[in-house]
């Protein structure tokens, strides 16, 4: 093949690049449908070998050194981390891995201004920052995600006063450098540029700081999609087609995604963004202050309860997550199976960190798909539950979404609980949510709490049953 | 390619976007983030371009680290993607998982 077509925009290239797209295209329809997932998968990572091959046999491409150095060190990090990640922690690790895409982008940016210092075009320059600003964004917002997720910094919403106005300043600044890098374009300043990376990245800190823990999953999906777009403008500035189309994609897809979620919530992301929810419940419950009267048991009595019930529906949250329950759990709904009672689990669009995170995590512990049953599903059903037993999950069950138009989490569509016959909630204390909000679930008169660590009692009630 | 050529591209990709994706079971959220987070690793292209073009030592920092970034997004993207999705594929399963295996 002459070398001549592989040339920047050449025939080869560009036609190969057609084929990478086409195939992301694909992979990503075909994931999103549970039988052809994991081919889909495939498929994509194929096309992004076939572009990655293509870039290489690019002429102009040269530093190979410094190429097979980066890809090794790339590699075997990505696929250190993929191995050793625990399928609890998944949130975090597609936090990670979307701000260190961010971080590339910004890199990129940068050094595609620093080709540009003897005058840039406005067609190229226009991208540049754009990908400069959404990428620095999209790397430390992403950061923060993950450390919030990880425990390194608080989940809760922290937030100086007068927040709003130091970020409206901020994006101020933002579009004013840009504006002065463009008017100036013949001989752009690369120290305003890296004054641009900076304030980018104060925004991105200071944008997620505030959010809740709650409302990460949202928020890591609007930094994904922001990231896409980041690389697609990336592509602009580099005229590379490869790039424009699959940054695109991730951007809208990523963009619908994100509003799925929200509406889940029932909040905007406007709100998500921009309300520092959890900060001040008005009036929704109050603190933590009282203590109301509540029913607590130990696990031979949940056991018990389980037992002799016709049927048992399995509300899991984010803390059988953190507790890493899912093994536990499905123990006692073996022992329940034996007994002949029916055993489902429903599953909240958003219950864990990530919607789809408890499916993940129940398949791990091998429940069967056809026992996840989704909230419209399963809420008919719940008058006619013996006992719904709900394990580290808050929010998602609070009663107060529907009855109490003032409280914060007003609208959103939670998986009823409290019409079931009983219910047995098990949690390390009654404190409250991510939303910050008392639970009145937990001081109905058919409900018992189990105050305990969600795994330690699974393993507990599942012996108890067994000793029936 | 004219800057109207790929801005014709770039709105036709974003519809393209949002058609493909619409519609998703809840289950598959996560995995499907997952696996566009990878997509979006495509940004490794960038890196290899430009390191390419560096000629001076920083931009050999900056390119080899944009390299490095875009690589991990890739393969941990991708395989961590195709982890979880094997945690769907209910085949038999003699295999005894370490931690906790069934109660049978």
């Amino acid at each position: 093949m002459p070398l001549a077509l592989l040339a920047k925009g050449g025939d080869a290239s560009t036609a190969l690049y057609i084929v990478a797209f086409s195939l992301f295209i694909i992979g990503i329809k075909q994931g999103t449908h549970p039988t052809t997932a994991k081919r889909g998968n495939l498929i994509a990572a194929v096309g992004m070998a076939v572009a990655v091959v293509t870039t290489l046999l690019l002429d102009g491409i040269g530093n190979w050194g410094l190429i097979i150095l980066g890809l090794a060190i790339g590699s075997a990090v990505g696929a250190y981390a993929s191995v050793r990640v625990q399928m609890t922690e998944m949130p975090q690790m597609v936090a990670l891995y979307n701000g260190v895409g961010g971080g590339a982008v910004a890199l990129i940016a940068w050094s595609e201004l620093r080709h540009g210092l003897n005058g840039i075009e406005l067609e190229v320059l226009i991208p540049v920052l754009l990908a400069g600003v959404i990428g620095s964004v999209s790397f430390w917002g992403s950061n923060i995600a993950f450390a919030k997720l990880q425990d390194l910094i608080p989940t809760r919403p922290i937030a100086a006063p007068g927040q709003q106005v130091i970020n409206g300043v901020l994006l101020l600044a933002i579009v004013v450098i840009c504006v002065v890098l463009a008017v100036d374009h013949e001989s752009p300043s690369q120290g305003l540029f890296i004054l641009l990376l900076v304030l980018a990245a104060i925004l991105g800190n200071l944008v997620v700081l505030p959010i809740g823990g709650a409302d990460m999953p949202v928020v890591i999906s609007l930094l994904n999609a922001f990231t896409g777009l980041s690389a697609a403008a990336a592509g602009f500035a580099l005229d590379n087609v490869a790039l424009i189309v699959a940054g695109t994609l991730v951007g809208s897809s990523g963009t619908i995604l994100t509003l799925e979620m929200a509406t889940a919530m029932n909040r905007s992301v406007a709100n998500i963004l921009f309300a520092g929810f959890g900060g001040a419940p008005s009036g929704g419950g109050g603190g933590t202050g009282e203590e109301k009267p509540h029913v607590s048991i130990g696990a031979q009595d949940a056991a018990i309860k389980l037992a002799y019930a016709d049927s048992v529906v399995i509300v899991p949250g984010y803390g059988l997550a953190v507790a890493q329950a899912q093994h536990a759990i499905k123990e006692v709904a073996d022992e329940l199976e034996k007994r002949g009672v029916t055993v489902n689990y429903a599953i909240h669009p958003v219950a864990g960190r990530m919607p789809g995170h408890m499916n993940v995590l129940l398949a791990e512990a091998d429940v069967p798909y056809e026992q996840l049953r989704e909230m419209e599903d399963i809420n008919p059903e719940m008058p006619r539950t013996g006992v719904a037993v709900v394990v580290g999950a808050n929010d998602v069950t609070n009663p107060a979404a529907k009855n109490d138009p003032d409280s914060p989490i007003a609208g959103m569509p939670i998986i009823e609980v409290s019409e079931a016959q009983e219910v047995i909630v098990i949690k390390r204390s009654l404190s409250p949510g991510f939303a910050g909000i008392d639970n009145d679930l937990f001081y109905e008169p058919n409900t018992s709490m189990l105050f305990a660590d969600a795994k330690a009692a699974a393993a507990e009630i599942a012996s108890e049953i067994g000793n029936l | 390619m004219t800057l109207f050529a790929e801005l014709t591209i770039f709105v036709l990709a974003i519809f393209v976007g949002f058609e493909v994706i619409s519609k998703v079971p809840t289950t598959l959220h996560t995995p499907l983030m997952s696996q566009t987070n990878a997509i979006h690793g495509i940004v490794m292209l960038g890196g290899l371009i430009v390191v390419g073009e560096a000629n001076d030592g920083l931009e050999y920092v900056i390119g080899t680290i944009a390299i490095a970034f875009g690589a991990i997004n890739i393969v941990g993207g991708f395989m961590v993607t195709d982890r979880m999705l094997g945690m769907f594929s209910r085949k038999p399963k003699p295999k005894a998982d370490a931690d906790g295996k069934g109660g049978s």
